[in-house]
């Protein structure tokens, strides 16, 4: 019923509705207060208009009792208020774990995004309706944002991190996606189109039109064109850590802490290898920054995703105690050193 | 500038000469040197605004190129903010009143003060040369990497303006501070305060904790970019976030010291128009404490798309709505004031009233991103714009036209003529919202900021034309008090020492004050605003 | 000093017997003079905080996320110049101390400049082994910026934000210390005219607050930037 207003942008995901309910209660609650306080403001300057030069006004200095009337009362509404954007904000930060994942890279002034089955679109972003769809967001310059007002979204672009958004497509339709955060002459040039398609006609639109391999396919190839496989071993007893099963895995490091293996740990591990080593092996791994594109820490962080655990026991590296291996957890969460 | 017929000695006579002025010590002189420059900067500023709403009268970007579009806004940012609403109403009002409010002779350090000006002035002189040799387009924010890594345009010249007139920002608030500290008159206690010093020491505060911050953040983008250090750089492991939360802490409390002087002014405002005590002076004094305070705690909500942690996000959110319950005070207070008072409808009360509206409105919209699920959809889309606006133009910028007028008679020693007046104000009023209500909209329909064309969506280019057309008027508004104010100076009949018939120790003494301000230093025996005998005799 | 204008005589109930040379007119008496100078050096030293503050924040920040480096950054640092330079300094506060005391007691405008040449010249001392620091850095390609190399190549990238620290953080500190120094020389010429006693010494008593926060900054840069990590 909302969209029909000329005043809001299509409602195409599954949360628009519930973010334009809490835009209409803060409309409401706005529209009240400033009518109230206006109404006051008037009626009080007519009503006691001054009538002759010497007037003065009554001594009137305070009321304790208005005073934590309307100190309490708005404290309650921001209460509410608060509340209720919190718990809209909980729904919308954590994907379901059954979201399909598309990356997304940012570079003045266009978006690349890439399917996991090897789809590449550029301003373009094709979606199934009904399907959660997480965006695995990076750039490759300044900072970027990805808005889809029609989904009442946005992300930033984060260079030197990933950052992740979610939503569900909830009817079929082409909304305007715009680049929010200025970047420069050709900023407001950065602006595509994304596209909500019936799930079958989403899969014919996947089969269709050239593939080059999956994500994960073109990462086996950097993986081995980089030399990752001479250090990073199956069995783990190389120069690097085995990567088979690693993602969302919690591995040892050096430090004793334990962390989470996610796409920020990926993205630092290449970038900074020497940041976050892990426990038992030597820091020898060199950085790739500048070496690797935005776009081939998306299609390692794809490839490293679909490594199966090793059939045995993973193999720990000499002088250690016992290896990582707990159960896979849901992983994007950006920077883990977050602040 | 004289007084053109022979008067009494009083601060604008009593030394001739570009030297008397230049070199002055009198914090009243000192205000007038600041009120020629932050108008000079304002108009600048004004006019970057102009060029930007005709850019944006069609969506395609068709008025100049793109790189000059984002220089516009660029500037019309910098210059508001920093030069114009920054020092307008401290280094102004704030200067000629401060010693006067509390029965002072002068600020506690008055070389210092016009020391300040100076500053102020080479701050300004960088960020005009920088803009004369092409500007700068990095937003306002001056975000990285793009300023350190990426644009090919005047950043460090402007930083290092923005940096030195901090400095001047600084200064102000430091004599401030001292001043009401040990200066005030005896029998001037904390609670007979008129609300404008309660309101500038605590924007006082802000000023001198907050700006070092901005100095030292800007002070790294500028290192950055001309010595090649590598702090936000992410290819050398550096955090683009950091810069953001480094800058947002000293520019969220940024906006408490451009709005408490402004509702300073409107206490004394709508006392004076009323001729009774500001209701609930109190709560309305602890306030402005409480919001220099809280609005410490806030930056955050700048960086919810940032990808900052949730619990981060949370925290900072609720700050943020505990942050306007302070605010909200303050506006019930002045609203209740009204209730039988006197009152009157002079040009200096209807901005007072326009502020109430118009800053109840842009304070409640700041609530709406203040909720992390609404921000992410609005946060750099032109919803943003219209709130700052709101609070920064609907209220600073009314506070400091009603406190200008105000304060006219007692700075000049001249009446301007009240009718102009109150038309200027309703022009004001009506060209504010027309230019910035229609931003709201725009906002939630999703039109980005800082964008140079926009795509033609249904209804988009019709609210960009109103809210131009609004521009239009606006500028007229802000016009027509810069020439019957001037005319009044030269041509305008005298004052006396209190036209509007209100309380204060600066109505007491005459219009322009002698040079000591005071013939004798007064001694305090009332409250503040002792309309009645009741108060007379407390 | 005095103004230029012809002011209007100003009744202050006490004048605290004769009207100071050093009184200013905007202020009653010298007492509430001395108690807003001090007031305002404190709320300037406030600004100060704030001001190395954003720096030590970035230093947090980083320091968190990538402890290593820092350590092995850290480890071309020279701890003996700079445990040397936190003597000299911390011994520059005490002849600042003796300086204002000197004053406050109305000791000899000999023995005042004495003290206070004392603490330009072990200020002075300081800044020259920082000299000698940086010019080592230069050497060692340890600046950060295109010219930068460092040894070891797993840190060759992000140990440029420990450098970029160590140079702003120590580079702001210097530029401090320069200008104390300077003020300190005009300072020195005061109290070779004999301007002081001990009615009116203030501006020996606000050099000396900001002159022991200068030293207070440096005592926490000196662990912060030189005793990072393990043996080396």
């Amino acid at each position: 019923m909302l969209s029909y207003l000329p005043f809001f942008p299509p409602q195409g995901s599954t949360h628009a509705a519930s973010v334009d309910a809490l835009y209409l209660f803060f409309v409401a609650v706005t529209a009240f207060f400033s009518v109230l306080i206006a109404a006051l403001i008037i009626i009080f300057a007519v009503r006691f208009r001054r009538r002759t030069a010497d007037e003065v006004g009554a001594p009137i200095h305070g009321s304790l009792i208005l005073e934590l009337t309307w100190t309490f009362i708005p404290l309650v509404i921001a209460m509410v208020m608060f509340v209720w954007g919190a718990s809209l904000y909980f729904q919308i930060t954590t994907p379901p774990s059954n979201a399909m994942e598309i990356y997304v890279v940012g570079k003045r002034w266009m978006w690349k995004a890439q399917h996991v089955s090897g789809q590449r679109e550029i301003n373009e972003l094709h979606v199934p309706v009904g399907q959660p769809v997480k965006l695995i967001i990076g750039s490759e310059d300044v900072l970027h944002a990805y808005w889809v007002p029609a989904f009442r979204m946005k992300m930033d672009a984060v260079p030197g991190r990933t950052t992740t958004m979610w939503f569900e497509a909830s009817k079929p339709g082409v909304y305007d996606l715009f680049c929010a955060e200025y970047c420069g002459m050709s900023h407001s040039r950065m602006i595509g189109k994304v596209t909500a398609m019936d799930p079958g006609a989403f899969q014919t639109w996947l089969a269709g039109g050239k593939a080059t391999g999956s994500m994960a396919d073109m990462g086996a190839k950097v993986f081995t064109d980089l030399g990752c496989a001479t250090c990073h071993l199956d069995a783990g007893d190389g120069r690097g850590p085995s990567l088979r099963g690693v993602f969302g895995s919690q591995v040892t490091l050096a430090s004793g802490e334990k962390v989470t293996v996610d796409e920020a740990y990926i993205r630092e591990s290449i970038l900074t290898p020497t940041a976050k080593l892990v426990a038992g092996y030597q820091p020898l791994m060199p950085t790739f920054q500048g070496v690797v594109s935005e776009e081939q820490i998306a299609q390692l962080t794809a490839y490293v995703k679909t490594l199966p655990p090793p059939s045995g026991p993973r193999a720990t590296p000499p002088g250690t105690g016992g290896g990582a291996g707990a159960a896979p957890a849901p992983g994007a969460t950006p920077q883990t050193a977050g602040h | 500038m004289e007084a053109s017929i022979a008067k009494p000695t009083n601060y604008l006579n009593a030394t001739h000469g570009a030297a008397s002025w230049f070199f002055t010590r009198d914090h009243k002189r000192i205000a007038l040197l600041y009120l020629f420059s932050v108008s000079a900067f304002f108009l600048m500023g004004g006019i970057f605004a102009t060029l930007i709403r005709l850019e944006l009268l069609t969506p395609a970007g068709d008025f100049v190129s793109s790189e000059t579009y984002n220089k516009f806004f660029t500037m019309h940012g910098v210059m508001m903010v920093f030069f114009f609403l920054i020092p307008s109403i401290p280094a102004t009002l704030g200067n000629f009143l401060v010693p006067m409010m509390i029965g002072a002779k002068d600020l506690a350090f008055p070389r210092i003060n016009l020391l300040s000006w100076y500053i102020y002035i080479a701050g300004g002189l960088f960020a005009l040369t920088a803009m004369v040799s092409g500007g700068v387009d990095t937003g306002w924010t001056f975000y990285v990497p793009y300023s350190t890594a990426v644009s090919n345009t005047h950043v460090v010249m402007t930083g290092l303006g923005i940096f030195i007139a901090g400095f001047s920002s600084i200064l102000t608030g430091f004599n401030f501070i001292v001043t009401i500290h040990t200066m005030r008159a005896p029998g001037m206690t904390w609670m007979r305060l008129p609300l404008f010093i309660w309101a500038h020491y605590a924007a006082s505060l802000i000023m001198i904790m907050g700006t070092p911050v901005i100095a030292v953040t800007l002070l790294m983008v500028v290192l950055e970019r001309a010595l090649g250090f590598g702090l936000f750089d992410p290819s050398r492991g550096g955090d683009p976030v950091l810069y953001q939360h480094l800058f947002w802490f000293y520019s969220h409390p940024a906006v408490y010291i451009m709005v408490l002087p402004g509702m300073g002014v409107i206490s004394e405002l709508i006392s004076g128009f009323t001729r009774k005590p500001v209701f609930g002076y109190s709560f309305v004094a602890v306030s402005s404490l409480g919001i220099a305070f809280v609005g410490f705690l806030v930056w955050g909500h700048h960086l919810f798309t940032s990808s900052q942690s949730i619990y981060a996000g949370l925290i900072f959110s609720f700050l943020s709505y505990l942050v306007a319950i302070p605010s909200a005070i303050k506006v019930f207070n002045w609203t209740a004031t009204l209730y039988r008072g006197s009152v009157a409808w002079d040009s200096p009360m209807l901005y007072a009233l326009g502020f109430i509206g118009l800053f109840t409105i842009g304070g409640l919209t700041g609530l709406f991103l203040s909720a992390i699920g609404l921000d992410l959809h609005m946060h750099d889309g032109y919803f943003v714009v219209a709130h700052f606006h709101y609070v920064m133009v609907g209220g600073t910028l009314l506070a400091y036209l009603g406190g200008l007028h105000f304060w006219w008679p007692k700075m000049t020693g001249k009446l301007y003529y009240e009718p102009f007046a109150r038309v200027s104000a309703v022009i004001v009023f009506v060209g504010f919202n027309l230019t910035f209500f229609p931003q709201f909209i725009l906002g939630y329909m999703g039109m980005p900021r800082r964008y140079h064309q926009y795509p033609d969506i249904a209804g988009w280019q019709v609210l960009n034309v109103l809210s131009s057309a609004g521009a239009s008027i606006l500028a007229l508004g802000v016009i027509l008090p810069a020439i019957y104010l001037t005319y009044s100076w030269f041509k305008g009949p005298d004052a006396g020492p209190n036209p509007w018939g209100v309380k204060g120790l600066e109505w007491e003494t005459a219009s322009p004050p002698p040079t000591a301000n005071f013939d004798v230093t007064p001694i305090v025996t009332q409250p503040a605003y002792a309309y009645s005998n009741e108060d007379a005799h407390v | 000093m005095s103004d230029t204008t012809a002011v209007a005589a100003h009744g202050v109930p006490d004048d605290h017997g004769a009207h100071h040379p050093r009184l200013q007119h905007h202020f009653d008496t010298l007492d509430q003079q001395l108690y807003a100078s001090t007031f305002g050096m404190w709320v300037f030293l406030v600004t100060e905080v704030l001001f190395f503050g954003g720096l030590f924040m970035a230093y947090i920040v980083y320091r968190i996320w990538y402890p290593e480096m820092f350590v092995h950054a850290s480890s071309h640092l020279n701890i003996t110049l700079g445990a040397i330079n936190t003597a000299v300094l911390i011994g520059s506060s005490l002849t600042m101390a003796y300086a204002v005391n000197s004053a406050q007691r109305g000791a000899s405008p000999k023995e005042q400049v004495f003290w206070l040449l004392s603490t330009m010249g072990l200020g002075s001392v300081f800044l020259g082994i920082k000299v000698i620091e940086y010019a080592d850095k230069f050497k060692h390609h340890l600046v950060p910026g295109p010219n930068f190399h460092f040894e070891d190549p797993a840190y060759q990238a992000t140990a440029q934000i420990y450098y970029s620290l160590y140079f702003a953080l120590t580079g702001l500190h210097a530029t401090h210390m320069i200008v104390g120094i300077v003020i300190m020389a005009v300072i020195v010429r005061m109290a070779a005219k004999g301007n002081f006693d001990a009615k009116w010494y203030t501006p020996v008593e606000i050099m000396g607050l900001y002159w022991h926060f200068v030293d207070l900054v440096w005592i926490f840069l000196f662990p912060l930037l030189y005793l990072i990590g393990g043996a080396h």
